[in-house]
């Protein structure tokens, strides 16, 4: 954050459109290096919309969007291999052990056999899963899991990692504990961009933007939202901006 | 008695998903089952809703018996899964016809109960169940699961991966179908959620640890609670930790809960302490315990 306007993500004007309505309507925000920022909006807001063309899987209908220095539109081979990205929905492989996942996302990102070898060896000791590297993912808890898949989408060390809604449903010290993972990456200079439903931890955040009706409706620090309409938390910023939607 | 549940217990291969459950839930209660993932709540529901057999115990629900009264159960009691389960091809007028055919009724004759509900996703009937948002999905399955007009209502998470609006407006249906006499048991892991249930039970890796009134279950606890804020809080948490009488800290939004393990504990050697770890814009005040809090400390 000190060097801070180091901008890694830019995003203008950029819109989606489907047949009969417009998801995403012309947002423009930048992210800084090191961030995390928070990407709040109610269900049907357009985040998932947002977040997929960022990330190089959905192409947008109008604007431009650049990503750890690459064009979405024109470069989302490289946007990918520079980023990281976790959901709730899918974050591994049930049928195979912990050891098999790393290898097999070390792999797909590209690892060479003794990168895959070392940073096996370094995750399993710094997330203390020793004794259940061979189990297989779908036995463990879901907080283990999405301890597991964060780290997983971290293995080639992309300057960028998207996490959509990674603690949702995990119990109260997991999330916590989920939240010190993503402070630990964010000051080795990793940008984090993620959603939550969850308005504590939208304090966590260096800074945060919620989405109304396909619009950016409020950006800013936590502490300068909730000056700016007079609240005392963010849940309370969420409430009044946010409501009646659908 | 709505509900009674008496030692239950269910086991799956090598895992103890219930461990002897008992309690009650009285007629027009709203009772609310929070634990996190993993802690047997849907597996609480499923023997409820007469889908899964006890090894153990036994219980009855409006009045009849899980084991013995299978159908009776089904006809009485509405049920909300966890994860979605209504036909994603079938539209949401058509999601609902169903259901109110299968028990043998039509959306008019509850239409009553439905109402306040169905006017929010009315404008979309014609749309297919797979199409709609999250929000609007949650209160199709809501009207879906009240069209027979239950006795009991079974919501398994109904809230998790919806919005903190749309969690409000859900909770605000939820009060309107208790005023209604219907009997709720929800299960949810947003612990700010608990303090809107007459009763809650706090549930982890299949036992109940407590069983009270939010109200009762926060004035019960004994620990003192500080919250505490620096200009720094990614380093608090960690520079907390290491002081030396630390009992838990916790980030809380804003702010790190800090519990002392001394009732001696004095807040000017914390300062001190941090101000020496290059801390600034030091406060800490005592804080007001909530749910989570209680929760983290079983």
């Amino acid at each position: 954050m000190e060097n801070a306007q180091e901008k890694i993500i830019i995003v203008e004007n950029l819109t989606k459109q489907f047949d009969h309505f417009t998801a995403v309507k012309g947002i423009s925000f930048h992210v800084n290096k090191g961030e995390i920022f928070g990407f709040l909006g109610a269900n049907g807001a357009g985040k998932t919309t947002a977040m997929k063309m960022l990330i190089g899987i959905s192409n947008s209908t109008g604007g431009t969007a650049n990503v750890a220095g690459f064009d979405v539109h024109t470069q989302s081979e490289e946007v990918k291999q520079n980023i990281g990205y976790m959901s709730q929905k899918f974050s591994m492989y049930d049928d195979l052990t912990v050891q098999e996942n790393i290898t097999f996302f070390g792999g797909i990102y590209g690892l060479s056999r003794k990168q895959i070898k070392t940073k096996t060896e370094e995750l399993i000791a710094e997330l203390q899963l020793g004794n259940i590297a061979k189990t297989k993912v779908g036995d463990l808890p879901l907080g283990w899991k999405q301890k597991l898949a964060f780290s997983v989408a971290l293995l080639h060390e992309p300057k960028i990692v998207f996490l959509d809604e990674p603690t949702g449903g995990v119990d109260p010290i997991t999330r916590r504990q989920f939240w010190e993972l993503i402070y630990a990456e964010a000051h080795k200079g990793t940008t984090i961009f993620v959603t939550t439903h969850y308005m504590d931890e939208a304090e966590y955040c260096n800074r945060v933007s919620i989405m109304v009706d396909g619009v950016i409706e409020a950006l800013d620090t936590p502490k300068k939202l909730k000056e700016q309409f007079q609240v005392n938390s963010m849940n309370e910023v969420f409430l009044k901006l946010a409501r009646n939607i659908e | 008695m709505s509900i009674s549940i008496q030692n239950i217990s269910k086991k799956y291969k090598n895992v103890q998903a219930l461990q002897n459950i008992t309690f009650e839930v009285q007629e027009g209660e709203l009772f609310g089952l929070i634990g996190p993932d993993g802690a047997g709540k849907t597996t609480l529901f499923r023997l409820l809703t007469t889908l899964l057999v006890p090894n153990e115990g036994n219980a009855t629900v409006a009045d009849y018996n899980i084991l013995k009264h299978i159908k009776e159960i089904r006809n009485s009691v509405g049920y909300m899964p966890g994860k979605f389960s209504l036909y994603q091809d079938l539209t949401i007028a058509e999601n609902l016809t169903f259901f109110a055919t299968i028990f043998g009724t039509t959306i008019e004759e509850n239409y009553d109960l439905i109402e306040d509900i169905y006017v929010q996703i009315e404008p979309f009937k014609n749309r297919r169940a797979g199409a709609l948002s999250g929000g609007m999905k949650q209160k199709l399955a809501l009207c879906c699961a009240l069209i027979h007009k239950p006795k009991v209502l079974f919501l398994d998470e109904p809230t998790t991966g919806v919005d903190p609006v749309s969690r409000k407006e859900f909770w605000e249906m939820l009060k309107r179908l208790k005023q209604k006499g219907i009997t709720i048991l929800v299960s949810t892991p947003y612990m700010d959620e608990a303090s809107l249930c007459d009763r809650i039970a706090l549930i982890q890796k299949g036992k109940i640890l407590k069983i009270d009134s939010p109200d009762a279950i926060v004035e019960a606890y004994e620990k003192t609670i500080y919250e505490v804020a620096t200009n720094q809080m990614h380093n608090l948490i960690l520079d907390l930790k290491e002081f030396p009488s630390q009992y838990s800290v916790f980030a809380f939004g804003e702010f790190m809960h800090y519990i002392d393990k001394n009732d001696s504990f004095d807040m000017d050697v914390l300062r001190t302490f941090l101000h020496d770890k290059g801390h600034q814009n030091i406060s800490i005040q005592k804080a007001t315990a909530t749910i989570e809090d209680v929760f983290m400390d079983l």
